[in-house]
């Protein structure tokens, strides 16, 4: 037998977040389908492979928590809450998309889901998230900050920079490491000299943990002790999730800096057939139930296509609106 | 004769560089195996190794400071950021570090490094991956910034950049990598500080940098069809900038247009104009100076919206209208 599944998790709201796999999933490989056939243009980031980590930390959030995203971001969007309607209406460019079609894939945010955005720079989000954090503090809201990025971002100053800062004000925000092994064509192998990014932790005085990315209950098992802990005051957290992106970092890539077998074994590793595999040894639920969750998000995704071909383009007279917020 | 892209000459100027001088290296983000983001680097890690094509962890301020020490002390770097936006991160090294040593050091000592970086919109990557700033490097004294239209003048504008002992910045036009032309296959240099006059005419002088030479060049011919003669040049570099070749073409036409990608507000168009306006070229002036610039708006997503953000060839068409007499427009001759 597996181990226990995490018990502040209902069964009920297992099969969301097995839904919400799902939703990830089917989203990013249904934008890479659109993509190729030229009907999404600028550029995407997928998360294929990588549901877990995005929808594990997200689900020991309350509602009234933040995070801070990535260009690799859909998989938090739908964590966080987000509608895939009119997430794909922005990746169409529509009206009726999250930033009205000016924002595209890297930039969606939610802000009354408390997602405060993607982002279109590699380490923007650090600091945000620690002033988010900030607000939090200041204001006593008693919210949390996820902040989610990757390995490769771990580089740029401003992730040191702000894991200081944050420690020396005992923030309330949980730095999320998905390590996909890669930034781009970067192997952590040589852009980084520790094994782990959690180690790095260690310099700032906080707690640093690695966890299986691939295993959704190991993500909420470890990031809601680092929840917990920065509700109550402790300071913030850096969490490791390691896993690994099955598809390419971007449209053009020709994946030359790894290998297949490498691909194969982390794709026999697949984070949603592991959580449906675990659901029904542990009776939360039985296969066709979680067959049946399965095909709700497909065609939840299927909608989402509908809703966006069907929504009307901006006009040109949106051009210069909302530059500025009205005084 | 043979014809390469934009991006084969800038790859074909640093690796004949990179092959006459030991010094010179490239460094910067996947610009290894996976060539680049843009692959101006593809095939070069076989050629040099990774020891002088040097894929840097995702950096940006330790990369371009790393570049400067090296420029300081006797090596010759190419650092590619993968998008000009990301010379915000760069920023401190490039504008208070780079441009200021010679100056402070009382001529000691140089920085001979270049900044290539692709800019511009047109992509669909949005608000954070399209911009147009140069006219930020250009404000700083110490920098020198660079913008080939062509892929000619890419080949020997760089050569020239990397054998310059200034930082440069170096723009290199997303939509203009694919863009070809013949290119001489030897190492040539264009001066810096040197404009090109890409059409010759004696109507009106549009002055037009990067992806608005093309733009202004098709508005020429456009406006050709209506008996309007256009004379376009493409000052090449902003800094240094070639105001001569600027003001002889103004007291000949006497009537300019200025158009360029970056917001109209700030932009380095606003330079070009007021350097007309204090030359003796004023007196020859027999309309207002035009500029055309981007909308000051973040470059938006969306296709339609995006593209309504920069000058188009029908907005310079229009600009070029502007300046000519009211009489020409009811059809007579411009200069009867
Ligand atoms: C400041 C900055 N530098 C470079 C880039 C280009 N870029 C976009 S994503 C990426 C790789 C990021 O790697 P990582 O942080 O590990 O995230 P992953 O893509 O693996 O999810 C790079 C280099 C960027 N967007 N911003």
């Amino acid at each position: 037998m597996r181990q226990a599944l995490p018990d502040f998790i209902s069964k009920e709201a297992y099969k969301t977040y097995y839904k919400q796999m799902w939703l990830v999933r089917f989203f990013d490989e249904k934008v890479d389908e659109f993509f190729a056939k030229g009907l999404i243009h600028g550029t995407t980031h997928l998360a294929v492979g990588q549901e877990a980590s995005a929808v594990g930390a997200c689900a020991v959030l309350e509602e009234k928590d933040k995070i801070t995203s990535t260009h690799r971001g859909h998989g938090h969007c739908i964590a966080k809450g987000a509608e895939v309607d009119r997430m794909m209406a922005e990746l169409f460019g529509r009206t009726t998309g999250y930033c009205k079609g000016k924002g595209g894939s890297m930039h969606i945010a939610d802000l009354d889901k408390g997602n405060l955005g993607a982002n279109g720079i590699v380490g923007g989000g650090f600091a945000i998230a620690t002033g988010a954090a900030l607000t939090s503090q200041m204001k006593q809201e008693g919210y949390v900050v996820l902040c989610f990025f990757g390995d490769g971002a771990t580089n740029e100053g401003s992730f040191h920079e702000a894991l200081n800062l944050a420690s020396v004000w005992k923030l309330p925000v949980v730095f999320i490491c998905e390590n996909n092994q890669y930034g781009m064509s970067g192997s952590v192998k040589d852009m980084m000299n520790v094994e782990h990014v959690a180690t790095r932790a260690e310099s700032y005085g906080i707690p640093g943990k690695v966890t299986d990315g691939n295993d959704i209950f190991s993500v909420m098992t470890d990031v809601k002790e680092a929840v917990d802990l920065a509700r109550e005051g402790g300071g913030p957290s850096l969490i490791e999730c390691k896993t690994y992106r099955w598809k390419g970092h971007s449209k053009s890539d020709a994946k030359k800096y790894r290998t297949r077998e490498e691909e194969k074994e982390w794709r026999n590793r697949d984070p949603i057939k592991a959580m449906k595999e675990a659901l029904v040894e542990h009776g939360v639920a039985t296969e066709e139930e979680l067959d049946k969750v399965r095909q709700e998000a497909k065609q939840e995704v299927e909608g989402a296509v509908d809703f966006a071909t069907e929504s009307p383009e901006p006009g040109l007279d949106t051009l210069l609106e909302d530059v500025y917020a009205d005084a | 004769m043979r014809e390469i892209t934009y991006l084969e000459a800038v790859r074909e100027a640093i690796s004949q560089e990179m092959r006459a001088n030991e010094d010179v290296f490239m460094l910067g983000e996947d610009i290894g195996v996976y060539g680049g983001a843009f692959g101006v680097s593809r095939g070069m890690i076989e050629e040099f190794g990774p020891e002088r094509i040097r894929n840097t962890p995702i950096s940006e301020a330790a990369i371009s400071g790393t570049a400067v020490g090296a420029a300081l002390t006797g090596m010759r770097p190419i650092l590619e950021l993968q998008f000009s936006d990301f010379i915000t991160i760069a920023m401190d090294n490039l504008v208070n570090q780079a441009a200021k040593i010679r100056y402070m050091y009382g001529g000691k000592g140089s920085v001979p490094l270049v900044v290539r970086t692709p800019s511009g919109s047109g992509t669909g990557a949005a608000a954070q991956h399209s911009q147009s700033l140069e006219a930020w490097m250009a404000h700083v004294p110490g920098l020198k910034v660079v913008q080939p239209s062509s892929a000619a003048d890419a080949k020997g504008l760089l050569k020239a950049a990397i054998d310059d002992p200034n930082p440069v910045i170096f723009y290199e036009h997303k939509l203009l990598y694919k863009t070809s032309e013949h290119v001489p296959e030897e190492p040539y240099s264009i001066p810096l500080g040197k404009a090109d006059v890409k059409r010759e005419g004696k109507d009106v002088t549009i002055v037009a940098t990067a992806i608005m030479v093309h733009r202004a060049l098709e508005a020429a011919e456009k406006l050709a069809a209506d008996g309007i003669e256009v004379e376009v040049i493409d000052p090449r570099t902003l800094v240094p900038l070639d105001t001569e070749t600027i003001i002889d073409s103004v007291k000949k036409t006497g009537r300019v247009v200025i158009a360029h990608e970056a917001v109209k507000r700030g932009g380095f168009g606003g330079e070009i104009a007021a350097t007309i306006a204090e030359s003796d070229a004023f007196d020859f002036l027999d309309a207002p100076i035009r500029r055309l610039g981007a909308e000051a708006v973040p470059i938006p997503y969306n296709p339609t919206l995006e593209k309504a953000t920069v000058p188009s060839v029908e907005s310079i068409v229009e600009a070029v209208k502007h300046t000519l007499p009211a009489s020409f427009k009811k059809g007579r001759e411009l200069h009867a």
